[in-house]
């Protein structure tokens, strides 16, 4: 059973001349979590909004759980839950607040929505700081507050709009935790990300998107082979550039990559963690030491180096010049 | 139906718990009209020494319906905060009646209209005002005023729904309704303005609103070249229909508008 099916979207702003989707296709099998990659602009909100009854398609067609978007916008609602790409809760409020109203708005009695409040506020380790304003959360907490609120009811299918995007790294690794263990409950998941290790450790498999269209599908390991896998990269002082070349070029079997800046190599490597060991095994019996070595896994940017010809970062750059100016105007 | 009305009344119980979190809110609320009776009656407590009972009689209805127009910015306010924080889109994905955020909404500010009239009746009291019309009628004005906020707290709505900015929504529906305060016979007679500010000043729902109350409190309006007109002979009646009107236009519009606001971000 398909959970969620999206057909030819098509979404424009600004009387056409912003394309958002472009004959945006996707579907997600039920119990199954689908990331949708993509950079600033992709149009990855914009497809959130659309499958959870927000926004209204120009055409195209989409149904959620069977039931379509469009004509029957509010049975949809009774069967989702939305955590939007910033946190949408009362700050004045408590969290517990928060979440008792959210029950009440789902039409739990208050006292089911206070049980269902304390249990949420238990599941994100958030109880300590239940009955503090949200104004003072860390964006951690204001995060797994808002994802909280979306699963008062338990829903059937959840979307999750970069859930991650502007946490530190602990705030990135627990709200990960917490997404795993909901999809190990079977929640069927739609999460957009920039982040391709995020859509690598939380999805079973990936949509990536550009200019509101899907560019590949499939599970990340399909994905990272198209891009080519895991290259291995070492820093040494300048006088030791030459002799490490010749190392890596002999233990890979390839031809390194030399950023002279830098002053940093790079190969790719076909067996992880073997080529590594076997490469600083080489250049200790060289004597050669290394100021850096690491194993570098393809970003965002290789995907979409590969995959459109254009680095990611372009498009966020634009995006960013794009929000600055939007911001100048007010 | 009774689901719409008790979603609405989780709204605006949330804007009550505001208020207990956020006391400076509801303090800053009855402070300012108390510092209006107060610098009004102070100020010009001197004009119309011929009106019986003094000026306050006369400026007490004017600071009460100067104080509740300003309804409609803080509406409006509200609304755009919570457009701006995300927070009705959240709404709008849950299975709720389209009117119930909005209709909460200005309950709620219906309800904190209650406190401040009730305070600044006080204030109006130590300083001097005394209705003599009788404790039923005095319930009718104050019943009066509320509506007229109540009413005015829809085009605040469909004002806050459409902006883009809190701040900037907040000032503009000032701007509009502070002037409007003063184009009145609010806080003096209009027969002092220009001909043709007369004519607009009442009709203006301030001024009909203002001599209606007044009427309800026992004390007469004087006008001025129009004193003949409609407005002036019914204020209470042009006061209802100008309450009638603003509804209709747009408690409709701003229903519409909250459904499809995310429709434009
Ligand atoms: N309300 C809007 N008005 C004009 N353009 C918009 C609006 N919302 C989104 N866009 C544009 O649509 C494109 C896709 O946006 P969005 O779906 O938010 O992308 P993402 O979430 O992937 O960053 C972007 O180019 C964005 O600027
Ligand atoms: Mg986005």
């Amino acid at each position: 059973m398909k959970s969620i099916v999206a057909q030819g979207l098509v979404k424009t702003y600004r009387n056409g001349q912003v394309k958002a989707l472009d004959g945006l296709n996707l579907d997600v099998e039920e119990g199954t979590v689908l990331g949708i990659l993509g950079p600033n602009g992709a149009g990855k909100t914009t497809t959130v909004r659309i499958l959870a009854t927000l926004l209204q398609p120009d055409s195209g067609h989409a149904t959620v759980g069977g039931i379509d978007v469009v004509k029957n916008p509010k049975a949809v609602r009774e069967i989702i839950g939305l955590s939007g790409q910033y946190a949408a809760v009362d700050e004045t409020l408590t969290g517990w607040d928060n979440l008792v109203m959210f029950g009440r708005l789902y039409h739990l009695s208050s006292k089911a929505a206070e049980s269902r409040a304390t249990e949420l506020l238990e599941q994100f380790s958030l109880t300590e700081s239940a009955k503090r304003p949200i104004k003072t959360y860390s964006g951690g907490m204001r995060r797994r507050l808002d994802l909280a609120a979306s699963l008062i009811i338990r829903p059937k299918v959840l979307f999750l709009d970069e859930p991650t995007t502007g946490l530190d790294p602990r705030g990135r690794m627990e709200m990960w935790n917490v997404i795993e263990k909901l999809v190990k409950e079977g929640v069927t998941l739609l999460l957009t990300t920039q982040y391709l290790d995020e859509a690598d450790q939380l999805a079973d498999e990936i949509a990536v998107i550009d200019h509101g269209k899907v560019i590949a599908r499939g599970t990340s390991d399909e994905l990272k082979s198209e891009v080519g896998g895991e290259r291995v990269e070492i820093v040494v002082a300048e006088a030791d550039l030459i002799r490490t070349r010749e190392v890596i070029d002999r233990v890979t079997g390839a031809k390194s990559n030399l950023d002279e800046g830098l002053r940093k190599l790079s190969a790719p490597v076909s067996n992880g963690g073997q080529s590594l060991i076997e490469v600083v095994r080489e250049l200790d019996a060289a004597n050669i030491h290394p100021l850096d070595i690491a194993m570098k896994r393809p970003s965002l940017d290789d995907v979409f180096m590969s995959l459109t010809g254009h680095a990611a970062e372009e498009a966020i750059a634009e995006e960013t010049a794009i929000k600055k100016k939007r911001g100048a105007k007010k | 139906m009774m689901r719409a009305v008790s979603d609405a009344l989780v709204i605006t119980k949330r804007q009550l718990l505001q208020l207990t979190r956020v006391p400076e809110v509801l303090i800053f609320n009855t402070i300012q009209p108390v510092m209006f009776v107060l610098l009004f009656r102070y100020v010009f407590g001197g004009l119309g020494a011929d009106i019986p009972g003094g000026y306050v009689q006369l400026l007490m209805p004017g600071i009460f319906v100067q104080t509740v127009t300003f309804t409609l910015a803080a509406t409006a306010q509200g609304l755009a905060q919570d457009m701006e924080k995300g927070l009705i889109d959240r709404f709008r994905s849950l299975p709720i009646a389209r009117s119930a955020v909005v209709m909460g909404r200005t309950l709620g500010d219906g309800l904190l209209n209650i406190v401040v009239l009730i305070v600044m009746g006080i204030a109006g009291y130590v300083v001097g005002w005394r209705p003599t019309s009788g404790a039923f009628k005095i319930f009718l004005g104050f019943l009066l005023l509320l509506f007229f906020g109540y009413a005015l707290s829809w085009a605040g709505v469909f004002a806050g729904l459409i902006s883009k900015d809190a701040r900037v929504v907040a000032n503009v529906s000032f701007l509009f309704t502070f002037p409007l305060t003063f184009l009145s016979n609010a806080f003096a007679s209009t027969t002092s303005m220009p001909h043709a500010l007369q004519y607009f000043a009442e009709w203006n729902p301030v001024s009909t609103m203002v001599a209606a109350v007044r009427q309800l409190y026992g004390f007469k309006n004087t006008f001025g070249a129009t004193a003949n007109s409609f407005p002036s002979q019914h204020p209470l009646t042009m006061s209802l229909v100008y309450m009638v009107v603003l509804m209709f236009i747009f408690i409709p519009l701003s229903v519409r508008r909250y459904n499809s606001a995310g429709n434009r971000k």
